[in-house]
């Protein structure tokens, strides 16, 4: 079997950060439903992502997508401790819109909005970049995953500093590490195995 | 090979009972779950699509492109115990070095975000490497080069060189996540030796 790749055709696709919903479409074959095992159901975690392009690609390779989404779920979604929710969405948007996911952004940009209630301030972000001032706080969070998500990471004593300062323990500063590191992954998989489409 | 060790708590050097070890455990699943990840990428069940030299060469490069030489040094040794490792070890490491950048550049659609277009460089692996290293694992590196630097460069024309070069689409699913594994692998570690040094 000789292996090719898709090349769409994408009528208007997204080119500026939003929250809005949009899509994303594969550059290469994901897995039909028809030739899903139990062990692919069971590496979606969800079932339902069996009908998302993204998710049945990378079912292909079933150890790495199952480890990779319950590490990713416990990061963002354990929340009976440690840094809120709209933060570690924060953290996930800063990364994505240095690292220029559009699509990553989108989903997070509304995710963080949805949790702290400060959809102009997410839009900020989202339209100036990570030089927004948002706040101290936000900002000292912004910064942090922005230092961690350059190549090589410039995430100093300062940042761990600053963000005590700016009232994080250093619980919740590793869940603002945590939060984007993981986005460091999810970016280079989103931006390099698809692109992203208008909403579906 | 078998590694019972925790990865990262290895590579931050986090020793039972310090303060990063109480980081680390106020979150089992996240620990866990970062280990599995490593283990299915590194111990696979699998190497069909994606052999262990071939996995750990890309290792090598892009815990030297991130400029990271303990996590290199991990990898390394793991390369040099493979059939012809020593050699790719030498290899991969002088390419990386040699070409080693900052991240992240990349140009967006074009539209209002061109703008903010940054150039830097791609790696194209010349004939002495190329003989070394052969077709398939020279495309993984300079893939790996992408994704590591200015993933928003990506394209089908990228992944058309993997598959012209060998790779299944299983096995470009397979290094694509290897690659952004490590992205999210050397952050953590980064990131918390901040915090165990405090």
């Amino acid at each position: 079997m000789s292996d090719t790749v898709i090349e769409p055709t994408v009528e208007n696709p997204p080119v500026v950060f939003t929250q809005d919903k949009i899509g994303w479409t594969a550059w290469l074959q994901p897995l039909a439903e028809g030739e899903l095992t139990d062990r692919h159901y069971e590496a979606l975690v969800d079932k339902a992502r069996a009908k998302s392009a993204y998710f049945a690609l990378l079912v292909r390779d079933p150890d790495i997508l199952e480890a990779r989404t319950k590490t990713d779920n416990d990061i963002f979604y354990n929340t009976k401790d440690g840094l809120p929710r709209a933060e570690r969405e924060l953290a996930a948007t800063a990364a994505s819109r240095l690292n220029g996911c559009i699509l990553c952004a989108s989903v997070h940009s509304r995710f963080a909005s949805q949790y702290s209630k400060r959809e102009a301030d997410v839009q900020k972000l989202l339209d100036e970049g990570v030089g927004a001032d948002l706040g101290e706080r936000w900002n000292a969070i912004v910064s942090a995953s922005v230092a961690l998500s350059t190549t090589p990471p410039s995430f100093t004593a300062d940042h761990a500093k600053r963000l005590r300062e700016a009232g994080l323990s250093d619980e919740e500063i590793s869940d603002v590490v945590h939060g984007a590191a993981f986005f460091n992954w999810a970016n280079r998989l989103m931006l390099s195995i698809g692109e992203p489409t208008p909403a579906g | 090979m078998t590694d019972t060790i925790d990865v990262i708590d290895h590579l931050v050097g986090i020793t039972p009972g310090a303060p990063a070890d109480a980081l680390r455990s106020r979150r089992p699943i996240t620990k866990e779950h970062a280990q599995k990840s490593w283990t299915a990428l590194f111990e696979p069940v699998d190497e069909s699509q994606a052999s262990l030299v071939e996995r750990f060469a890309v290792a090598v490069f892009v815990a030297v492109l991130h400029g990271d030489k303990s996590i290199k040094e991990f990898y390394g040794t793991k390369l040099a115990g493979l059939e012809n490792g020593t050699v790719i070890l030498a290899t991969v490491t002088a390419l990386a070095e040699l070409n080693a950048a900052k991240g992240p550049y990349g140009h967006y659609p074009e539209g209002p975000l061109s703008a903010e277009n940054t150039d830097g460089p791609a790696l194209d692996i010349g004939p002495t490497y190329r003989a070394i290293l052969g077709d398939r694992l020279s495309a993984a590196l300079e893939h790996a080069y992408l994704l590591t630097y200015h993933p928003r460069d990506a394209s089908p024309a990228e992944l058309q060189k993997l598959l012209s070069a060998g790779w299944s689409t299983t096995g470009v699913v397979t290094l694509s996540q290897l690659v952004s594994f490590l992205a999210f692998q050397i952050r953590v570690v980064a990131g918390l030796r901040v915090l165990a040094a405090a």
